[in-house]
């Protein structure tokens, strides 16, 4: 029991780091087509530089966390409306180049932070108690794990509000189903590009910062790594539905979870698996719109 | 046969020699090469440069001919790597003679090549798009994982696996012998380009041509696009594990990197650097690459670059922020990659990308 | 409403040409769209209709001179064209399903004071479904949805491509009705095959065969002419196209 709670909380946890990677990559695929490999990268740079600020003004407590949250979302913003804005948008419905253009992107950005910080991790202070662990039902679980639930479940909501109550969360949601009537109403669909890269960045950001919290460490490889599983996600969850990367996010990381422990470490092969199975009995995900 | 196309073949061929003849030259290009052209370094840079040459051929085949994206292709040139070295550690009567388990064991190894691509292939051909990139970048990361985690020993892990020479013929172990490696990847990558312009010019290269154009219209005179699809992505991916052979003699071993989704992403960007309009775009843009990678790596540990304040420094002493800018930019403003350029300065400066070509929805 | 010049054509295509993925879909194709009242634009299947509406929207690649009230639009961008009071009702409806019947139309207001009492009275039926996802409903509804979005805004001009594609026929009369009932408001180009529907809104008719403009003239001229219905449309009734 105590062993199961402790596997499907510590999968809670990870599917909240997918998430925050997967649902600005899905919102931005269901809304523009564009494949983002860049996507990585802006949480990297979010997680550095939300580190550099949080530990110069108070390394290892909650301030220096909440400071480095807030630098990390803004970074991730700013990087992201900036790719998009100086380089997606000249390629405008191009799909293919779009997502080669973010390959070449988030090589070179891997490489400039390795120049910058180093190719080794950096290890974090974090606030003593985000080390200690809770009892729940037996099982002792770290407590970074809650933190991570708690924020993700934010973003979550805070998402699905946008989506449902502005007029530019209407916008989104009719272009992801179909961009081209949106422009036929006289709405011009590109400025909610910029958007879903703001939202999908600054998403990014924090999960940059929360993923150094949960590791332990910075590094140039941080974004990448959950990059190729946040892509999975996204696959599993149909490539454009939030709902579906929330769902797909906690499905893969708890499944992974199970399969290291009971498996023997198989928890990334198995994730695989489940994708192939996904798109060859579901092309469009659990949750995507009809192909 | 055109005069133009014998001017070609016959140039092809001049082109071949010389190659063949560099490491009995010394010829020495100072900031492109390390050393004279007969010294081993230099082979066995070049020879490098050639196999890479020849894997973005076949990748070329996919993405640029049958509009196949893949984000797995480094699957099959570690399987070709990974295959024959655990091939020729597992396997080795005592009474054969080593050529001939030499012969055997690459044999075996192209068996597991085709078979692997077979399945892969089939498997994710079955979506299409981006949905098809994913499945192949699944397919790719599990070998990744796997070829990582060093399942019985087999795969030597972060270590990579050493080649075991006991049978594998003098003449292609040893520094000394580095320009007989260099003949091999000159010859693989003939081999590979003939393969691959028989393909091309078959009937099958033909309608995955026209696949990637309108796969609509394909499907509506009557042929299953599926087969002809699967056919090239099989061909692609053995001829791959062909390369990644070559890269195990060359390199002496096997590396869990050329298994990454990385250097996919490499091959992608070779591809598009060289131009996906041409064949021999992605021998150029393999060479160009491999050569800029290594001199780049030079350069960046040189005292020129070292002299330099922080905010030089550091960019220009990573080579894959140099490769990686330099392809945002070729992507953006040259859209016909090396290849495209004479045409592109025949016909003046007017053909910018004003509308899209070809909008490939996923 | 009092147009500068009475018959200034509110619409007026030159020497159009429109491309998808690199093939011609629409070769040379001009003629013009009075200031008031409905011209149909007819054809045989496949001969380029809705890319010409299409075109004339900027929703494919296009070439040539296309002018509203007098003023080049075959420049700017979709979504300027339908701000300019050009709005489009396209074929098989497209509306947004995931979305509410309010959001739908809610989305396409781009009046300040939009038009919800004369949608409301139109399709009264909507009113009582505004909570219901627009993907769940009937086609007949959908079509409602779709014009509604266009009529809640003034227009100067609505593009209307096959508004009765699909409908049962007592769904088709009432759709005849609405488009009626807003072609006193502005004036429409309308696609449809149903000749009797056509019979009954169009005062004028431009047909393409082969991408091109092959007659132009008041509706009754070709209707009546059964020779010509026959070889520029494929049919030998109204009957028998409805």
């Amino acid at each position: 029991m105590d062993t199961l709670v402790l596997l499907l909380i510590t999968g809670l946890g990870l599917g909240a780091l997918y998430f925050l990677v997967a649902s600005g990559l899905s919102l931005i695929y269901g809304l523009m087509g564009v494949l983002n490999f860049a996507h990585g990268a802006f949480l990297t740079i979010a997680a550095f530089l939300g580190w550099e600020a949080g530990r110069r003004i108070s390394d290892g407590t909650w301030t220096g966390l909440a400071i480095s949250a807030l630098v990390g979302i803004l970074v991730g913003a700013t990087v992201a409306v900036l790719t998009e804005v100086l380089i997606i948008r000249r390629l405008y419905e191009r799909h293919i180049e779009q997502a080669l253009v973010t390959v070449g992107i988030s090589l070179a950005a891997v490489a400039l932070f390795e120049g910058i910080w180093g190719t080794d991790p950096i290890y974090t202070d974090r606030p003593a108690w985000l080390t200690q662990t809770t009892e729940i039902l037996g099982a002792r679980i770290p407590n970074d794990r809650f933190l991570l639930i708690a924020c993700a479940a934010l973003v979550l909501g805070g998402i699905v509000l946008f989506l449902r109550r502005t007029r530019y969360g209407l916008i989104i949601r009719a272009g992801v189903e179909n961009r081209h009537m949106v422009t036929a109403l006289g709405i011009d669909v590109r400025r909610s590009f910029t958007l879903v890269f703001a939202i999908g960045g600054a998403a990014a950001g924090l999960g940059g910062v929360l993923a150094s919290v949960y590791y332990g460490y910075v590094s140039a490889h941080l974004g990448s790594v959950l990059l190729i599983f946040a892509f999975i996600v996204t696959v599993i969850g149909g490539l454009g539905s939030l709902t579906g990367a929330a769902i797909a996010s906690v499905l893969v990381a708890v499944l992974q979870q199970f399969a290291n422990f009971y498996l023997g470490g198989t928890g990334d092969l198995v994730v695989v698996v489940l994708l192939a199975a996904v798109l060859l009995i579901r092309p469009r995900g659990l949750m995507g719109k009809a192909a | 046969m055109t005069a133009k196309s014998l001017r070609l073949v016959i140039g092809g061929i001049l082109l071949v020699v010389a190659l063949a003849i560099l490491p009995l030259l010394a010829i020495d290009v100072p900031g492109v090469l390390p050393g004279p052209t007969y010294t081993p370094g230099t082979l066995q840079l070049l020879a490098f440069a050639l196999l890479i040459a020849a894997l973005a051929l076949t990748y070329r085949m996919m993405f640029g001919l049958a509009g196949l994206l893949s984000f797995g292709h480094a699957l099959f040139f570690a399987a070709g790597a990974y295959g024959l070295a655990m091939t020729l550690e597992a396997f080795g009567p005592a009474e054969w003679p080593s050529a001939l388990v030499f012969t055997v064991a690459i044999a075996v190894t192209l068996v597991l090549g085709f078979v692997l691509a077979a399945t892969v292939g089939a498997l994710a051909l079955r979506v299409t798009g981006i949905s098809f990139a994913m499945v192949t970048l699944a397919f790719a990361q599990a070998g990744s994982v796997l070829i990582r985690r060093n399942p019985g020993s087999a795969t030597g892990g972060d270590e990579g696996l050493a080649l075991d020479t006991a049978h594998v013929p003098p003449e292609l172990v040893g520094v000394v012998d580095t320009r007989n490696l260099y003949w091999v990847a000159l010859g693989i990558l003939v081999l590979v380009y003939l393969i691959v312009l028989s393909v091309e010019k078959s009937r099958a290269g033909h309608v995955a041509e026209a696949i990637r154009e309108n796969e609509l219209r394909v499907r509506v005179i009557g042929l299953r696009p599926y087969n002809v699809k699967l056919l090239v992505f099989i061909a692609a991916s053995v001829l791959a594990s062909v390369a990644g052979m070559g890269y195990l003699l060359l390199q002496s071993g096997a590396a869990p990197r050329i298994a990454t989704a990385d250097f996919t992403l490499t091959l992608l960007v070779i591809v598009v650097l060289g131009g996906v309009g041409a064949r021999w775009g992605a021998i150029v843009g393999g060479i160009v690459y491999t050569l800029l990678d290594q001199r780049l790596t030079a350069l960046a540990g040189s005292d020129a670059i070292a002299a330099l304040p922080d905010i030089l420094r550091v960019p220009l002493s990573e080579p894959l922020f140099i490769l990686g800018t330099l392809f945002v930019l070729v992507v953006l403003f040259l859209p016909g990659g090396i290849a495209g350029l004479p045409a592109r300065i025949a016909t003046g400066r007017k053909q910018h990308p004003a509308e899209p070509e070809e909008t490939v929805d996923a | 409403m009092s147009g500068p010049v009475a018959d200034e054509p509110i619409l007026s295509v030159r020497n159009l040409y429109g491309r998808i993925a690199g093939q011609q879909v629409v070769e040379d194709v001009s003629f013009d769209v009075p200031a008031t009242g409905v011209t149909a634009l007819l054809g045989r299947n496949g001969v380029g209709k809705t890319s010409t509406i299409k075109s004339i929207l900027g929703l494919i690649d296009r070439t040539g001179e296309v002018r509203l009230a007098g003023e080049r639009i075959d420049r700017a961008p979709t979504h300027r064209i339908v701000q300019r009071g050009v709005a489009y009702v396209p074929e098989d409806r497209e509306v947004f399903g995931s979305l509410t019947v309010a959001e739908n139309l809610r989305l396409a207001e781009r009046d300040r004071s939009p038009r919800r009492e004369l949608v409301a009275s139109l399709f009264p039926d909507l009113e009582a479904r505004r909570e219901q996802r627009a993907g769940t409903l009937s086609g007949g509804q959908q079509q409602m949805v779709s014009l509604a979005r266009a009529l809640v805004n003034e227009n100067r001009l609505l593009l209307v491509d096959e508004p009765t594609k699909g409908l049962a026929p007592r769904i088709v009369d009432e759709v005849a009705d609405a488009l009626a009932e807003a072609a006193r408001t502005a004036p429409i180009l309308l696609v449809e095959q149903n000749l009797l529907v056509v019979r009954r809104l169009a005062e004028r008719v431009v047909v393409l065969s082969s991408g091109r403009v092959v007659f132009t003239g008041p509706a009754e001229e070709l209707l009546d002419d059964h020779d010509r219905v026959q070889r520029f449309l494929g049919v030998h009734d109204e009957r028998e196209a409805a």
